[in-house]
């Protein structure tokens, strides 16, 4: 059987670098590489899937995202072009477009490759540890795989979780997969480009002192709430109030939550107001009575998300109402919520009692630790000039953005990386 | 080929602690006479790995059977020289991780797993891939901001271009646009377009053609040898090429239905469009007087997010008003600037803009409804508006009132246009009066498609891509924007849905790679997403074909046109690969070398069926394994128990399902048959579009089948899964075996 090989253009050329395994680089990564590309995909963390991988549903349609991850993770086990290097951080970028030597800093991992998921690492570990992947919501052991999907599927051992000198988990492991000696590497590659993808972090909201987050047991985030939300989440997806557990009867949304505030974020998240009607819809499933207010500047549903919006306005237990929320308090003898926001179509200051609030928290883009040679705006996002060649960036660290958008942009930025292998291939 | 089985049973990760090794092997050298089987205690080490790969190198072996985890592990230590048939046997997450260890059940599935997974590998022939010469040209069609980005950065990658424009001039909207709003940092200025530079690129890049004032005639074939016809002043030609992009942006609303907001009115009631032009030109002057304007009115949304009109969000009209509104500043500084929004849309860093524009003293912004706009005895406009700003309702007069219309994408919707065509031919052949009458109200409804046509496809499907609601070709997937139902053809810009500038050039980059992408995996003979990579095809046993047109109706993706008898003509480059034809097939003719209905049929008939008196039943599960076997991994991975009765067999997609399996399942005796498949309906899941529903569709055909055999319908089931439903998944299976037990044994069992 033979098979015709891709340009040998591509096939030939240096490959690219690819920072960043979420959503959006993952699609980079993929993208280039099924067009033929060699490519280096490079993740800080010890797994791939990013931010989406943490969510219940997307929206407009509701789905889970673990069923596009899925489908990406077949595409790079498939894919001998790809390689992945996870707990990888890029240090420093040299040299031209075309012909970049970029030096990569590979923190341990202790568990090779040869690790089977069989768990006894696990089982013999003592050690606890807040679990990142639910936002500190649960613990994990020490010895961990960071979520049932994860890509690559193999534990990761957490040192600085571990008891001085506590060997149980290497001592447990059939396979001999572990080596608690190891330490961090240095690699130096060749890349014809380089892809940015960083993502973004929510931003802090014990900042915003008024809104009572850290404060108040029952104000959380909306990414809190995806994981509340999320059936491999700590609640099994059943939401719940975290002072007593109780099923939320009343829930308040705090749209803008830092965003567009010039004490927090200046610019708008893009993607909360969406974002928190999904979530409604979280709520309104599980708890048929539950009655929901949105507080809101003004509803960003851009494009067709519209219809989304409409449809889920059309609940008349969902309630919108246009006002800045001024300051929530707690009422100490039950922790419910006193909300006070302006309605401004009344025009009168109100307070209301709520049984759980969701700050929609926005959208921080995560550029720390990329090394130099990428331009950022005033509000620290990438800002890659137009023209200018081989060094791009794709996904929430250029722009607050949904996910089809990130996928999009990740492509097109896929696309722009091909053009520097093309181009540094020809010319030797 | 010479078949040489080799069977490698790992019996590491609690596999060898939950089920007896030994006897498996047993299965494997006794039944299947395999010429090498190893059990090894820790398979994917590297020792393991190297004692399969000597094997082959030997020529021991050439078809393997790695009895070990889900093939979803280990990919990269399991993959071998792709001349040896490789096929896996989830042991691990879906026998010894959920079920009890060391009991006769579990013992034996994991028996049927192996015999499964052996009979599946021995109906596995290798793929041969489709050698065509294919072109790497890629056509654009439109040549505004979108087609000039897609054929220039095509090119710029090495790839040849035609671009065809309808108009006698390149750069569509943008190109007539003063200024832009503020895409790119420091988000506070409005940007010169750079069109006109942009425009001399393609005009003059060696790798482009540009072929202005032309139209796409036709396009036939499939990706990698589309030939398209076009027709430009000078007559027709013909081009080959491997992709397209379909990039023809869009249209102003239609302001004439506005009349509620004044349109038609007085001339100085305009539309953002005609501001815009009117600004290109010189100054923005009334168009009843040519008087300086000293005040104007923007009126947001006007038709954009109004069910009466477009339901959508038209996204770029808040931010080109805020621009309009800096034109009038630039203009005259002391202008009264009124903007009237429901919301306003300034998303990300956009914001900045909003926030300078506001900040002028002089420009007034509310949300607010507009309810009346009149003439004044001045020759002004009188606007009434109830602002929720103020809390009541105002009246402002001012010299200009605009309109700040939305977007209609310029596309054809390729399914009505086929529609529209069936209904014509029944209107005017149809058998009965009624027929006739009913086929002529259709055409009457579908009548506006008529001669909307763009690409003139000569697919059975239909002349252009599929729309969704509100007429945008886009893609449905969150995950997966570039995702189409005609493969090779990627749409960009305005068209996909509403954009900016900067996302409609970026946009372009997007398709322009996946259409290169599509070249280059067709090159190969592969599959484009989701099975991208994959080199198999279905082919059609044409000799048997009863012409029932089922497999080219139901082809989500107008792989199969048909010939006047309604023969199917396959064109495999157009094909995903998901085997909804072969599962639609009544007479079992389409089948790919490594996918058929003989070969599922042949892993039913390789499960151990006991006999009444054992008490032991029997459930066959039919899954889609992009969704439903993860699912069940993942399940595993959790040590979720459920009952070992099951047989799990998954399928390309569920529409892959072909209903002879159930009947030759039941006729053998299995107790219950479960379809587990993805969600549908609006907002479906399925990769491949409709599979889960014509699966569930098939179902009311098997429903005669168990008449027939006089069996209960209860004995079959369909669940709809998400894939992180997995949870569920043991009750919903332990509830249908136990409804099954209830029913009593299947009575065909040893018949």
């Amino acid at each position: 059987m033979s098979v015709p090989s891709a340009l040998p253009t591509f096939r030939n050329g240096k490959p690219v670098l690819v920072i960043g395994g979420g959503i959006a680089g993952l699609t980079t990564a993929l993208e280039a590489a099924e067009v033929g590309c060699q490519v280096i995909l490079a993740e800080k963390s010890p797994a791939l899937g990013g931010r989406v991988a943490r969510m219940h549903q997307y929206f407009p349609k509701l789905c889970p995202p673990t069923c596009g991850l899925e489908i990406n993770l077949r595409r790079l086990r498939e894919n001998p072009r790809i390689t992945v290097l996870t707990l990888a951080e890029a240090e420093e970028i040299r040299g031209v477009p075309g012909n970049y030597e970029v030096t990569l800093r590979l923190s341990p991992r202790f568990v090779s490759e040869t690790c089977t998921l069989c768990g006894d690492c696990a089982q013999a570990c003592a050690a606890e540890k807040p679990d990142e992947f639910n936002y500190g919501l649960s613990k994990t052991k020490a010895a961990y795989l960071p979520s049932g999907n994860a890509y690559p599927a193999r534990y990761v051992i957490d040192r600085a979780a571990c008891p001085e000198g506590c060997k149980a988990c290497q001592e447990a492991c059939a396979y001999g997969s572990i080596d608690l000696s190891q330490k961090v590497e240095r690699k130096t590659i060749q890349v014809a480009a380089v892809v940015a993808a960083t993502g973004w972090a929510p931003y802090d909201a014990t900042k915003i002192d008024y809104l009572g987050f850290g404060k108040y047991p029952n104000v959380v985030t909306n990414v809190i709430l995806e994981r509340l939300a999320a059936l491999d989440g700590p609640t099994a997806g059943r939401i719940l109030r975290p002072s007593d557990g109780k099923e939320p009867q009343t829930v308040a949304f705090v749209q803008c939550a830092g965003s567009r505030d010039d004490n927090h974020l200046p610019y708008c998240s893009a993607v909360c107001c969406a974002a928190s009607i999904k979530q409604a819809t979280y709520i309104r499933k599980l708890y048929t009575q539950a009655q929901i207010t949105i507080f809101y500047i003004d509803v960003r549903t851009l494009g067709r998300l519209e219809d989304f919006y409409a449809s889920v306005a059309a609940d008349p237990k969902i309630a919108f109402v246009k006002g800045k929320v001024g300051a929530v308090e707690q009422d100490p003898g039950n922790h419910d919520l006193l909300v006070t926001a302006e309605d401004i179509l009344s025009g009168k200051k109100k307070t209301q009692r709520f049984d759980l609030v969701v700050l929609a928290t926005g959208i921080v883009p995560q550029t720390d630790g990329l090394p130099a040679g990428f331009a950022l705006d005033e509000f620290k996002f990438l800002s890659v000039p137009e023209g200018r060649a081989g060094l791009y960036s794709a996904g929430c660290v250029h722009r607050p953005e949904e996910v089809s958008a990130a996928v999009q942009d990740a492509t097109g930025a896929a696309l722009k990386a091909l053009q520097c292998v093309s181009r540094s291939s020809q010319h030797g | 080929m010479d078949r040489k089985l080799g069977v490698y049973i790992c019996s590491g990760c609690g596999i060898g602690e939950s089920v007896d090794t030994a006897k498996l092997a047993n299965v494997a050298t006794r039944e299947f006479k395999a010429p090498v089987c190893r059990v090894h205690p820790f398979l994917c080490s590297s020792e393991g790995v190297e004692a399969i790969r000597q094997d082959i190198a030997a020529g021991a072996v050439n078809t393997l059977v790695i009895a070990a985890c889900s093939p979803r592990m280990k990919t990269e230590a399991f993959s071998f020289d792709h001349t040896a048939v490789s096929e896996r046997v989830n042991l691990r997450e879906q026998v010894a991780w959920c079920h009890k260890p060391q009991d006769e059940d579990t013992e034996m599935l994991a028996e049927d797993c192996l015999r499964v997974g052996i009979v599946k590998a021995q109906k596995t022939e290798l793929p041969e891939p489709l050698l065509e010469t294919i072109s790497r040209k890629l056509l654009v069609v439109g040549g505004g901001l979108t087609g000039i980005t897609a054929a220039l950065e095509g090119a710029e990658a090495g790839y040849e271009v035609v671009l065809v424009e309808k108009e006698p001039r390149l750069g569509g909207f943008v190109a007539t646009l003063r200024k832009r709003f503020p895409t790119a940092a420091p988000y506070n200025e409005l940007m010169t377009d750079g069109m006109a530079r942009r425009i001399e690129a393609v005009s003059y890049h060696p790798r482009i053609q540009v072929l202005t004032s032309a139209k796409v005639a036709r396009i036939e074939g499939q990706p990698g040898l589309f030939d398209v016809t076009l027709r430009t002043e000078s007559g027709e030609s013909r081009v080959r090429v491997g992709a397209i992009v379909l990039a023809t942006g869009w249209k102003p609303y239609d302001a004439t239905r506005l009349g509620h907001l004044g349109y038609g009115l007085s001339p100085d009631v305009i539309t953002n469009v005609d501001l815009e032009k009117m600004a290109a030109q010189g100054s923005i002057k009334r168009p009843s007087d040519g008087r300086p304007v000293e005040s104007v009115l923007f009126i947001q949304c006007a038709g954009s997010r109004d069910k009466e009109h477009l339901p959508y969000c038209s996204t770029v009209c808040c931010m080109a008003t805020l621009k309009h509104a800096t034109y009038i500043r630039e203009q005259n500084s002391s202008a009264q600037v009124y903007i009237i929004y429901k919301d306003m849309r300034t998303p990300g860093q956009y914001e900045r803009f909003y926030a300078t524009v506001q900040a002028h003293p002089l420009n007034f912004l509310t949300q607010g409804e507009v309810t009346n706009v009149e003439k004044t005895a001045a020759g002004k406009l009188a606007v009434t508006v109830k602002s929720t700003l103020l809390a009541e309702t105002i009246t402002l007069e001012v010299d200009l009132v605009v309109l700040a219309t939305g977007m209609v994408p310029n596309s054809a919707d390729g399914e009505a246009i086929r529609a529209l065509e069936d209904a014509e031919r029944a209107a005017a052949k149809g058998e009965s009066e009624t027929q006739r009458a009913e086929a002529a109200k259709k055409v009457e409804e579908l009548r506006k498609h008529k001669g909307t046509e763009i690409l003139n496809l000569t697919y059975r499907q239909g002349p252009d891509l599929p729309v969704l609601r509100h007429g945008f070709p886009d893609s449905h997937f969150v995950c997966f924007p570039y995702e189409t139902r005609r493969t090779g053809i990627y749409t960009a810009g305005a068209v996909r849905a509403p954009m900016d500038s900067r996302q409609a050039a970026e946009d372009a980059l997007g398709a322009a790679l996946k259409a290169i992408q599509c070249i280059e995996l067709a090159s190969q003979g592969r599959a484009v997403h989701p099975r991208a990579g994959d080199l198999s095809v279905p082919s059609f046993l044409l000799q048997r074909c009863t012409q029932c047109k089922r497999c080219t109706e139901e082809c989500p993706f107008g792989a199969l046109d048909e010939d006047a008898k309604g023969t199917p003509k396959p064109n495999p480059y157009r094909c995903r690969r998901c085997g909804i034809c072969m599962g639609a097939c009544p007479e079992r003719i389409v089948s790919f070398r490594n996918y058929s209905v003989d070969m599922i049929a042949s892993m039913i008939k390789a499960i151990e069926v006991p006999e009444e008196d054992e008490e032991k039943f029997r459930v066959l599960a039919f899954v889609c394994e992009n969704d439903a076997y993860p699912a069940l991994d993942i399940a595993g991975m959790k040590r979720r128990q459920y009952d070992a009765s099951v047989r799990i067999i998954p399928l390309r997609c569920l529409g892959s399902l072909n209903i002879v399996w159930i009947a030759d399942a039941l006729s053998r005796g299995i107790d219950g048959v479960m379809l587990i498949g993805c969600k549908y309906g609006d907002d479906y899941q399925c990769h491949f579009i409709r599979g889960s529903e014509l699966a569930q569709r098939r179902l009311e055909n098997v429903k005669e089948t168990l008449q027939r055999l006089q069996l209960e319908s209860e004995r079959l089931q369909f669940v709809q899964l998400s894939i992180n439903e997995s949870d569920t998944l043991p009750t919903q299976i332990d509830n249908f075996v136990n409804r099954v037990r209830e029913l009593g044994p299947n009575p065909y069992k040893g018949l």
